[in-house]
């Protein structure tokens, strides 16, 4: 096809990734069993390389994409139309279309036609180029040095019906293939990890099936093209991660933490669902297509409404999926499953769904909840209070594990914190750096343990940079990223996020920079703690901890030195030199331009970033005081000060969120659920079926003693009776006498002749 | 003469010797009564014969010979009758007729 | 003979007035005397009055110009059942003087069903024959009754004397000491 040409294969052919790593899935669980560890790692490992490889071909063909825009050749060659999609089902019809956007400028001039246009199933045909080709031509043309490439959209009708279509598709933007490769590359990673981590595990097998599972689902998910296959996705996920947490689900903690998982899911899952069906009505009930539901949250006539309450229905999902406050209390819980699994799927990979997701449907975000005009707003709170609380919950675990799954809380605030404020970029790229180091620090404590025989308390740890100095290098390195200081990722990623906030789209959501830099202090703080107690000191376990193998700390050293240097692709253009294009590359490939909002791009602030980097020295500092030198005033306030002993009291116990939960909402709903049942079925189900019983019972005595004695019996005895009676009865009109009898028969004649001669 | 008036007083004697049937203690009274009826009987047969010749229709001695026959059976049951009650008399030294209720039920 | 028209006939036309002054002479000493017959206490007088009213039913027999039977009624009847009727009583030492007890509980409903029973052929019979008036009386003689006795009721006549051997034969057994 001619319009094929022009578009690579790997971005129409995008379905591929997540379809090999599911096949990969299907071939460990039927045939896992018979190999040994080594060949089922094996076949992981080498599925999920050559996605991640595939990832990258389908990186670099996006990038070309951007830098050779084709948007003014499709006009003309794109016109190859197909018979346009029929109300009734048409199973398996199949067209690659491109979407080809003209520029963000006439996209809302666009936006209605494009409605009524973009969901037939002609071949490359521009928004409106069915009906006005020239005009379109004239776009392209004098947008051409301004085009950028609109999304792939490669899709399938599965049926029609009426005006609606359920279709089956793949989007290839740069949001999804930036989240391809992460998800491939963290999960590459993870696989060669766990290779070592599980071995001699007695579900070997059943790990990487379902570790592909996972891997499968989550590309399925970013690239989903509708609605209705992010939520197949998101499910899908969501299922993987509770099998994976209750991996070792002999100790009941382990499977009381999956199903505890898979349940705060579903609470908010049902915020999803909702929030999925209004944005299909709200966008014309025709189609779960999130560029016609983009298109239709710009279009000038969208009712704001509608926007607003389904935004807060899928941001509803996003609580539960995403770790916000307060469904995030999954989270910590979910660190009972293996070490890698927590770094893939509760560090870097599952947990951003929800941002994703958020930043798939941005526009309706961004109109419902008018997030360009406010300096408040839903998301953004949501996400400030997630950075605190988060953070502050971290500094009273003692297991090293529930430290970085609040610190990832914490992050997982800021991205959602950011795309409330507008700086769509900022969280995304915030969401791309945190999967490394967040990885990498997490693996880390994975190796940790290995040494420290297999506990992640770390008060049985301590002074293990001397035993374990690769480890305790990249662990650094992680921790750095994520404090944010120069010039490792994080700084970069964290900082546009604050400049984001600072800066806002009309006015500064200043409430959201505050808590922002209060976080990056807490981070510092938390971070501290945990490098001290873990690697500083005297060991306090038992034995002695060693430096784990080369399977585990070269997937340590790819992460740490990606904490290092993917900061570097977002440099902002106060370091632009001269005309080499080098600065925001992330930007320029990953943020969409079609049906996205104009979205004000905070430039770097100077002065900011020079402000949250002295608060975080002052914040590593206080922690040095405390930790290293033992001379802080802050030493032993919880027992003098009472607010600092009720404060810990209260971080100790979760915020009492688990209480309210299983005790006061579940328990009350339960409890008494539970007894009326009780009582229900006794006082009425037991006596309904008893006093059927005894109604039948009585019933029979009845009908023996009234009906069978009385009555059947009485007739049979009272012919008896009553023949004897009659008998006795007339017996008297037998004297004997035969007068008497002549007196009858007389009697008799005169009665016959009366009636022969009244009647005769 | 019409010949209601032997009709009616045949249905007189008639009734009069069922009353006596009825009513009379005594065998042989009954057995009396029982020749009022005859006779009421006998003239009723004769009145209708002597009617029916005199209609013009021929001479009908029916009536004549039927009472004649009557009068023959009467006489067999008068005999046989008191030879019962006879014997009645013989074995219960009473011809009550009430007294005989050996049939009673 | 020739047609009864007597000197009453001839006097009076058709009102035939010496034949119904006669019989209702006759009808209420008749009539007296069955009543009597059925209530009397003496049961020789009861005899007695049954002979009178054999006696009336014979005078009927006259009127009606049934000679044969007239004769025949007084023989058979008066001549030798009230005779053997009177050997009846004697034999069963019936008291001859007066009973007092000669009526048993009976009477009220036999004298009910008997007045019903004249209550119904009283009604029948004057609806019936209120227009049965005798024609011309014809004589029927002895000779014609033989006739027909020995002709058409030939049978019934054999019939009747076995009846009457049968009766004889029957009360002798009856009535046999043995």
């Amino acid at each position: 096809m001619i319009a094929a040409a022009s578009q690579p294969f790997m971005l129409t052919h995008v379905w591929i990734v997540p379809g090999l790593m599911a096949l990969s899935f299907l071939i460990i669980l039927f045939f896992g069993k018979r190999f040994s560890e080594r060949v089922t790692s094996g076949i992981g490992i080498f599925f999920i390389a050559v996605c991640f490889a595939l990832a990258c071909v389908s990186v670099v063909n996006w990038v070309q994409r951007i830098n050779h825009p084709v948007a003014d050749t499709s006009a003309d060659e794109a016109l190859v139309t197909q018979p346009d999609g029929a109300p009734a089902p048409i199973a398996g019809q199949s067209d690659a279309e491109a979407i080809i956007g003209a520029n963000r400028g006439p996209v809302e001039a666009a936006a209605t036609e494009a409605a009524k246009v973009g969901e037939s199933t002609t071949t490359g045909a521009e928004p409106a180029a069915v009906t006005e080709p020239a005009a379109v031509t004239e776009h392209g043309a004098e947008s051409e040095h301004e085009a950028k490439a609109s999304p792939i959209v490669t899709r399938w009708t599965w049926f029609g019906w009426g005006d609606i279509k359920f279709e089956f598709g793949f989007i290839a933007d740069g949001l999804s293939i930036l989240l391809l490769f992460t998800v491939t590359a963290i999960s590459l990673l993870v696989h060669i990890y766990s290779k070592e981590y599980l071995h001699g595990d007695v579900r070997f097998t059943h790990y990487y099936a379902f570790l592909s599972m996972f891997s499968a689902a989550m590309l399925f998910f970013v690239t989903s093209s509708n609605t209705i296959q992010m939520l197949i996705g998101w499910e899908l996920v969501g299922v993987c991660s509770f099998v994976l947490i209750g991996h070792w689900w002999e100790e009941k903690d382990n499977s009381d933490a999956a199903v505890k998982a898979f349940l705060t899911n579903r609470v908010g899952d049902v915020g999803l669902i909702v929030g999925v069906v209004i944005t299909f009505y709200a966008a014309g009930a025709t189609s779960f297509n999130v560029l016609h539901i983009n298109q239709y949250a710009l279009s000038p006539g969208a009712n704001q409404t509608l926007l607003l309450v389904g935004g807060l229905c899928l941001f509803a999902g996003v609580t539960s999926k995403s770790g916000q406050f307060p469904l995030h209390t999954w989270l910590p819980d979910a660190m009972a499953g293996p070490t890698p699994v927590s770094a893939l799927i509760h560090a870097a990979t599952m947990v951003v769904a929800g941002v994703y997701l958020i930043a798939r449907l941005y526009s309706v975000f961004y109109e419902g909840l008018n997030i360009g005009e406010n300096f408040v707003n839903y998301i953004a709170v949501i996400g400030g209070i997630t950075i605190v609380g988060g953070a502050l919950l971290a500094f009273v675990q003692t297991d090293i594990k529930k430290v970085l799954a609040y610190s990832t809380i914490s992050q997982l605030g800021y991205m959602v914190m950011a795309l409330g404020v507008g700086a769509w970029t900022g969280a995304i790229f915030h969401l791309f750096t945190h999967a490394f180091f967040k990885a990498c620090l997490f693996l880390g404590a994975g190796s940790v343990s290995h040494a420290a025989h297999h506990t992640f308390d770390m008060r049985k740890m301590g002074g293990l940079r001397k035993f374990m100095p690769a480890t305790f290098a990249t662990f650094i390195i992680g921790t750095i990223a994520l404090m944010g200081i120069f010039p490792f990722a994080g700084f970069w990623s964290k900082d546009e996020v604050l400049a984001g906030s600072l800066d806002g789209q009309q006015q500064p959501y200043t409430f959201m920079l505050v808590l922002g830099i209060v976080g990056a202090a807490m981070t510092c703080l938390y971070m501290s703690r945990l490098i001290y107690l873990t690697f500083y000191g005297d060991y306090r376990g038992h034995g002695t901890p060693h430096e784990s193998p080369k399977v585990i700390t070269i997937p340590l050293w790819i992460l740490a030195i990606g904490a290092i240097v993917l900061g570097f692709l977002n440099l902002p253009n106060l370091f632009k030199i001269g005309e080499i294009d080098y600065t925001t590359r992330f930007e320029h490939f990953v943020e969409p331009t079609f049906a996205f909002p104009e979205i004000n791009h905070a430039e770097f602030n100077v002065g900011l970033a020079v402000g949250t980097t002295v608060v975080a020295a002052v914040a590593i500092f206080l922690a040095y005081q405390y930790f290293w030198l033992r001379k802080s005033p802050f030493l032993g306030v919880r027992d003098k000060v009472g607010a600092f002993a009720w404060g810990y009291k209260v971080l100790d116990n979760k915020y009492y969120l688990d209480h309210l939960y299983t005790d006061i909402i579940v328990g009350g709903v339960k409890g008494p659920i539970a007894r009326a049942s009780y009582w229900f079925n006794n006082q009425v189900i037991d006596t309904v079926v008893n006093s059927a019983g005894q109604g039948a019972a009585a019933t029979g005595r009845v009908v023996y003693t009234q009906v069978d004695q009385k009555v059947i019996d009485g007739l049979v005895l009272s012919t008896g009776t009553g023949a004897d009676e009659s008998g006795e009865a007339l017996r008297h009109m037998q004297t004997g006498r035969v007068q008497q009898y002549a007196a009858l028969l007389f009697a008799g004649v005169a009665v016959l002749a009366i009636i022969l001669v009244i009647f005769v | 003469m019409i010949l209601n008036q032997f009709l009616m007083l045949a249905a007189i004697l008639f009734c009069t010797g069922v009353y006596g049937v009825l009513a009379r203690r005594n065998g042989v009274m009954v057995l009396m009564s029982v020749e009022l009826i005859l006779n009421a009987v006998n003239i009723n047969l004769v009145a209708f014969g002597a009617y029916h010749s005199s209609l013009g229709g021929g001479l009908d001695v029916s009536g004549q010979v039927f009472a004649l026959f009557v009068i023959a059976i009467a006489a067999a049951e008068v005999g046989v009758g008191l030879a019962l009650v006879l014997m009645l008399y013989r074995n219960s030294r009473s011809i009550d007729v009430d007294d005989i209720d050996l049939m009673k039920g | 003979m020739a047609s009864h028209l007597s000197l009453g006939n001839v006097i009076l036309g058709n009102l035939m007035v010496a034949e119904n002054i006669a019989f209702y002479l006759i009808a209420a000493v008749m009539v007296f005397a069955a009543i009597r017959v059925v209530t009397t206490r003496n049961i020789v007088h009861a005899a007695l009055y049954l002979v009178l009213v054999l006696a009336g039913v014979a005078g009927q027999y006259i009127l009606l110009a049934a000679e044969f039977i007239a004769v025949t009624q007084v023989l058979v009847y008066i001549g030798a059942i009230v005779v053997l009727f009177l050997f009846g009583i004697m034999l069963t030492r019936a008291p001859t003087g007066k009973m007092d007890d000669s009526n048993n509980e009976q009477r009220i409903v036999g004298a009910g069903i008997a007045g019903l029973l004249l209550a119904v052929m009283g009604y029948t019979l004057w609806k019936a024959y209120r227009d049965g008036q005798f024609g011309e009386m014809q004589v029927q003689r002895t000779s014609d009754v033989a006739t027909s006795i020995f002709s058409t009721y030939l049978i019934p006549f054999e019939v009747i004397s076995v009846v009457l051997l049968a009766a004889l034969i029957g009360a002798i057994v009856l009535a046999r000491r043995d």
